[in-house]
């Protein structure tokens, strides 16, 4: 080990560091910041904003501390005259090619451009001219680009390409008008893209950002004659309070729900309550497929990212997607029904609110499969983020708030609802209904542990009901893909796949609070937040869907059984073959 | 595919019969008609030439002369042109009807044909292309044979010591005494940066890799440069023999030359001599029966300026949108698809083959001490004699422009030289006397480049000059790092206000302060070099900087917004041609008496300069 240790002098100070390390990583142990900007851990290390450049002695021109590694011997200088002057000086023809309206911009104060502004005190723009100007692309349900606030860091390109295989964008023209856009220069809506929103998690700007439904949902708010009821997707709880400045992965629960009911929402429910459900149709689906060996491997559909992906990239698979709506699309049919029903209120002035951490939601509450008797199951569709200005816009001190819970009868929800939001979730909760309902015991070996961690891709072998499964579980579109070819091909084996668009599942939502890239390059965030997801799954009394006392009752008054046909006609839908471009 | 014997024999054979391309006393009955086939004879219809040679000729039914297509001679500004051999008469300016004569008065009749013979600038008139001024400092190695044998012709390259280097290679050498023999050539990069070309295919032979790759960049970039395209269209075979012997040398099997789409003459013949060279087992498996395999495909670049940098010459190749990658590692260490990879230039390739044969001390007899060999330029600007020219390093300026350029046209001054291209620097009157080599260059502030040599006169406007290089870069700019894409086109919008009289002082200061820090943290060659012509402009020619800044004038007509052309009075005769010539008649004054210009109406357009026999009209 000793050996792989290579010693250079840092501002002064000596450093070790294994080899293959880069400057900027060697410079960090020693407590040393180099300022970034198109720099994002493993996803784009590219050296393209040149901020990151240090003086290497000995070495012509500047080196590029976010890509080159540290050799033995080196003496770097992070902050000379020369290396402050070029930094000013990136900086400020950074700014004078942007909008520079952080007055406007969603992202003001989460913001990289402006916290390296405000680091260099930039006050005036020494190297004013001309500005590259674009038209903001605000077509898409789900994503905004504003491109004259983009800086060409190429985090979302990467993000898009690398990380997710999606490649919807990239870099076109050259030189001063190079810009980032799609093929045929198209909108966003009109293209290969799935909405996953990876590329807003990625922009250091506010060049990405979503579309805003905060203003659709105010309203219905003040309106006496609407019933507004809102549902909040598992994720969100264990990062709503990030954007408030609690620590990463804090389950804020109860605050939220109490946020919810103070903005004036008629009933707070819990998609919790509807992954159920999910589990309930999903599994007996799963059951009866499994059974009849009939289109195997059975592969999840609560992703709207990653069921646009494949309509648009493996139409040939479609059959093996399960049929199942996603939770929230299921819980938004069953309020505008049965609980219309039961608490005799005229489904037309129901307005479902859906609180989630993705923003392809938005995209897939619009399809027109999602709708009973020419109504919408969801209204509207906000992100995490979305939620937390709506509370800051209601002035509502969150950190001080009291615990409250969920409104009956459509609060209550199981462990095994809360863990859908990460990767291998949705697999572990079917797996544990699945056992029991194959076996007609109640088991208590209910971890499954292999479909569990950090992996983009997990595979197993469970032992249920005496037969062996093999499951994966993948998360990001780049793990679907290959996990896809592989079923193509004939060499998977899997009976239940289970896909996720984000990598790390919906923890790591488009919709989610933004994580700079520094905090990216030093914490877990993924780890944090599951982990959170976990421990609620453990704490809860009811830890398998079907036996959520809720969904006993829904299924008695309502749904009859599993995949019946009102269950059919409610909670299951159709995929078709998309195209990926619309030209 | 051919034995060494059989090749050995066609170059035998072949050498007897191509006696007269390079021997004037050759006893032979047999003429040879060369017509050049470069670019630019080719776009002045040297197709056509050739055709209505061979067709009169088979008309007049004339045998025992023949009619061959060869690369460029180099003295372009005469082109089309034809030279006949053995007696090496050079005919310029040759249009297709003038074949008849040629054909009647030359061929038939013995006599040459007067009227197309060329005059050297000195007015004398030239029989033969030695007794040319252009071409008697000249020493040419990288085009030996360009404008000698017909390059979509193998066997004419083999009669020309074709293919033997690489024999000799694969018979007598190991790839370590090959490296040995390049470094002690002191061969250096002819791309621009000129780093030692041993040294570069030494460490891509220690890189570890089982693949490993060569390079040939052909994506000749510089506004004005040709000298690559050239090599290519009149001796394509001496590239690809060098890229076998960089295989053989640095342990590769595959090679890729990547030219540019806009030389279509290049491309095809390179494709020709590729198609060649695997018809005779030159290329592919078993190269003259050793264990070596090779072979090579053309990959196009679609014309942008910064795939001729490296690492964005490797990302093109590989598909991916040309942009410059960050160094070190660099390509010998991690390269194509990520393998080590020998990068080299069109011109450094051409040099290999005659090291080989002719050994490196004879090569390393020309030149300077640390420039060895020769270099092409192509000459361009305000020269007489434009064309492609080949000298030992060392050569001055001044011989290049006067003796073999001719000197300056229009009894014009020499202001000064660009070499370099957009990436290089201006060379001013008081450094004609700088021996053109790499150090000498740059000590200078300007560079070697790949080659590119502008020449200008006292009328061209040098902030006009630094604004004109930064457009190039501008426009060619990839985009991908922050101080090139938006750097760059702040100094050009600087260099546009100061042109239009909208500039201040403190603009000069920005200009500086922008060229530093664009050198420094740019990612890749041609941002590091693109505030080279404005810096070096700046050095030698300050005070027409401020003259645009504080003054608000230009000493030229270049920058029509803030010259001025003024009749002396003193001078002014009152004859009146000016007047007469003006085209917007903005010259009022009546007859006899002193002429006046009414600014207002002034289009600076200088033929008023032009026509005043006393020298009375300035700026």
């Amino acid at each position: 080990m000793e050996k792989d240790l290579v010693t250079l002098t840092i501002d002064g100070q000596k450093v070790q560091a294994p080899k293959g390390t880069t400057i900027l990583q060697a410079a960090k142990k020693a407590g040393i910041d180099i300022p970034t900007l198109c720099f994002l851990k493993e996803i784009n290390e590219v050296g393209d904003c040149r901020m990151c450049i240090v003086e290497v002695e000995g070495r012509r021109g500047f080196a590029t501390s976010c890509i080159q590694t540290v050799e033995e011997g080196m003496v770097v200088h992070t902050h000379s005259p020369n290396v402050l002057e070029a930094r000013h000086v990136i900086l400020d023809l950074i700014i004078s090619n942007h909008s520079k309206d952080c007055l406007t911009c969603t992202r003001s104060g989460n913001c990289e451009l402006q916290a390296l502004a405000n680091k260099f005190n930039i006050s005036t723009i020494e190297f004013e001219g001309e500005r590259t100007k674009h038209k903001i692309d605000d077509v898409s349900p789900s994503i905004v680009r504003d491109f004259n606030k983009c800086i060409l860091c190429r985090r979302c390109v990467s993000a898009c390409k690398k990380v997710q295989k999606v490649g919807a964008i990239d870099c076109i023209n050259r030189g001063f008008e190079s810009c980032i856009s799609t093929a045929y220069d198209k909108s966003l809506n009109d293209v290969n893209c799935t909405n996953c929103g990876q590329c807003i998690q990625a922009c250091p700007t506010g060049a990405l950002h979503e579309r805003e439904n905060i203003n659709d949902v105010w309203p219905k708010l003040k309106d006496p004659d609407t019933y507004v009821i809102v549902q909040t997707a598992p994720a969100v709880r264990v990062a709503l309070g990030e954007e408030f400045g609690m620590p990463i992965g804090t389950n804020v629960t109860g605050k939220m729900v109490t946020a919810l009911k103070r903005l004036g929402f008629n009933k707070v429910f819990d998609t919790n309550t509807g992954a159920d459900f999910t589990i309930m149709e999903e599994a007996n689906e799963f059951i009866d497929r499994f059974k009849a060996n009939d289109n195997l491997p059975m592969i999840t559909s609560c992703s709207p990212g990653w069921i646009k992906y494949i309509e648009m990239n493996y139409p040939e698979l479609l059959p093996h997607l399960s049929s199942c709506k996603s939770p929230h699309e299921m819980f938004g049919a069953l309020l505008k029904t049965y609980y219309a029903q039961k608490e005799n209120i005229d489904p037309k002035k129901i307005y479902v609110v859906s609180v989630m951490p993705c923003i392809a939601k938005k995209f897939e509450r619009q399809r027109t499969e999602m709708q009973n008797d020419g109504m919408y199951d969801v209204d509207a569709v906000i992100t995490t983020r979305e939620l937390s200005r709506m509370i800051k816009q209601a002035n509502i001190e969150f950190t001080s708030l009291e615990d409250t819970n969920f409104d009956s009868p459509m609060g209550e929800a199981t462990g095994a609802a809360a863990i859908f939001g990460t990767t291998g979730g949705v697999m572990e909760a079917a797996l544990r209904t699945a056992q029991d309902v194959l076996t007609g015991q109640d088991l208590k070996k209910i971890d499954f542990e292999q479909v569990r961690g950090e992996q983009g891709i997990k595979r197993a072998t469970v032992n249920i009901a005496g037969k062996e499964l093999k499951v994966v579980a993948a998360s990001g579109l780049a793990n679907a893909q290959k996990i896809m070819e592989e079923i193509k091909s004939g060499k998977a084996d899997y009976q239940f796949v289970e896909i996720m668009a984000c990598p790390g599942g919906c923890i790591m939502g488009g919709g989610q609070p933004i994580k700079n890239s520094k905090i990216r390059s030093e914490v877990d965030v993924r780890k944090l937040r599951a982990d959170s997801l976990y421990s609620i799954d453990e704490k809860s009394v009811i830890r398998k869907s079907h036996e959520n006392p809720v969904i006993k009752k829904v299924y008695e008054d309502f749904l009859e059984k599993p995949g019946s046909e009102i269950a059919h006609k409610l909670l299951h839908t159709k995929y078709y073959k998309r195209e990926k471009y619309n030209i | 595919m051919k034995t060494i014997e059989e090749i050995c024999k066609i170059r035998e054979d072949k050498r007897k019969e191509l006696d007269l391309r390079v021997n004037t006393q050759s006893d032979t009955r047999e003429k040879h008609i060369l017509v050049c086939h470069g670019t630019g004879c080719t776009s002045s219809e040297s197709p056509k030439i050739l055709e209505n040679f061979r067709k009169i000729l088979k008309e007049k039914n004339i045998e025992n002369v023949r009619v061959i297509m060869t690369g460029c001679f180099g003295l372009c500004a005469k082109g089309p042109i034809v030279i006949i051999r053995p007696e090496d008469t050079f005919y310029a300016m040759v249009k297709p009807e003038d074949c008849e004569e040629i054909i009647n008065t030359h061929i038939i009749e013995g006599k040459r044909v007067d009227r197309l013979l060329c005059k050297d600038i000195d007015g004398k008139i030239v029989q033969s292309l030695d007794e040319l001024n252009f071409y008697k400092k000249q020493k040419r190695i990288a085009l030996k044979n360009c404008g000698v044998i017909n390059p979509e012709d193998i066997d004419e390259y083999i009669a020309f010591d074709g293919y033997k280097a690489l024999e000799k290679v694969l018979k007598d050498m190991t790839p370590d005494e090959v490296i040995d023999e390049i470094k002690k050539s002191g061969l250096r990069g002819r791309g621009g940066a000129g780093f030692p070309t041993g040294n570069k295919w030494e460490l891509t032979k220690a890189a570890v890799g089982e693949q490993k790759y060569v390079v040939c960049n052909a994506d000749e970039g510089d506004p004005g440069a040709f000298m690559d395209r050239s090599i290519l269209e009149g001796d394509p075979h001496s590239v690809l023999e060098s890229m076998i012997i960089a295989g053989y040398a640095i342990g590769a099997d595959k090679g890729y030359i990547y030219v540019r789409a806009e030389y279509p003459i290049a491309v095809h013949r390179f494709q020709i001599a590729i198609d060649e060279a695997r018809e005779y087992g030159i290329l592919g498996k078993n190269i003259f029966g050793s264990s070596m395999s090779f072979d090579v495909e053309i990959r196009l670049g679609a014309g942008a300026f910064v795939c001729g940098e490296e690492t964005a010459l490797l990302e093109s190749i590989e598909g991916k949108r040309g942009q410059p990658r960050v160094k070190p590692p660099y390509p010998a260490q991690c390269g194509l698809w990520g393998k080590p990879t020998l990068i080299n230039n069109v011109e450094t390739f051409a040099n290999i083959t005659r090291i080989i044969l002719n050994g490196a001390e004879w090569y390393s007899s020309i030149g300077t001490e640390k420039s060895k060999g020769t270099k092409v330029f192509a000459l361009g600007g305000n020269v007489n004699n434009i064309g492609l020219v080949e000298v030992p390093m060392g050569t001055t300026l001044r011989e290049i422009v006067y003796d073999i350029g001719g000197g300056i046209p229009n009894r014009r001054e020499f202001k000064a030289a660009q070499t370099g291209g957009p990436s290089g620097g201006c060379i001013p009157k008081e450094h004609l006397d700088t021996p053109i080599d790499y150090e000498s260059l740059k000590e200078i502030g300007s560079m070697m480049g790949s080659g590119g040599m502008i020449i200008m006169d006292d009328t061209k406007c040098m902030v006009s000059l630094a604004k004109f290089y930064l457009e190039f870069t501008v426009s060619e700019s990839c985009g991908k790092c922050t101080p090139c894409r938006i750097g760059t086109k702040r100094m050009l919008e600087i260099l546009q206000k100061l042109c239009d009289g909208k500039g201040e002082e403190m603009d000069i200061y920005r200009l500086e302060k922008l060229a530093l820090n664009i050198q420094r943290a740019s990612i890749c060659g041609l941002g590091q070099s693109a505030p080279n012509p404005v810096i070096s402009a700046m050095k030698y020619f300050r005070e027409e900087f401020k003259e645009h800044a504080i003054d608000k004038t230009c000493r030229t007509l270049e920058c029509k917004a803030i010259s001025k052309i003024i009749i002396n009075e003193e001078k002014c005769k009152g004859c009146g041609l000016c007047q007469r010539a003006c085209p917007v008649n903005a010259i009022e004054g009546k007859d006899r008496e002193k002429r006046v210009i009414n600014q207002d109406k002034c289009i600076k357009c200088g033929t008023c300069l032009t026509n005043c026999p006393f020298k009375a009209i300035g700026n």
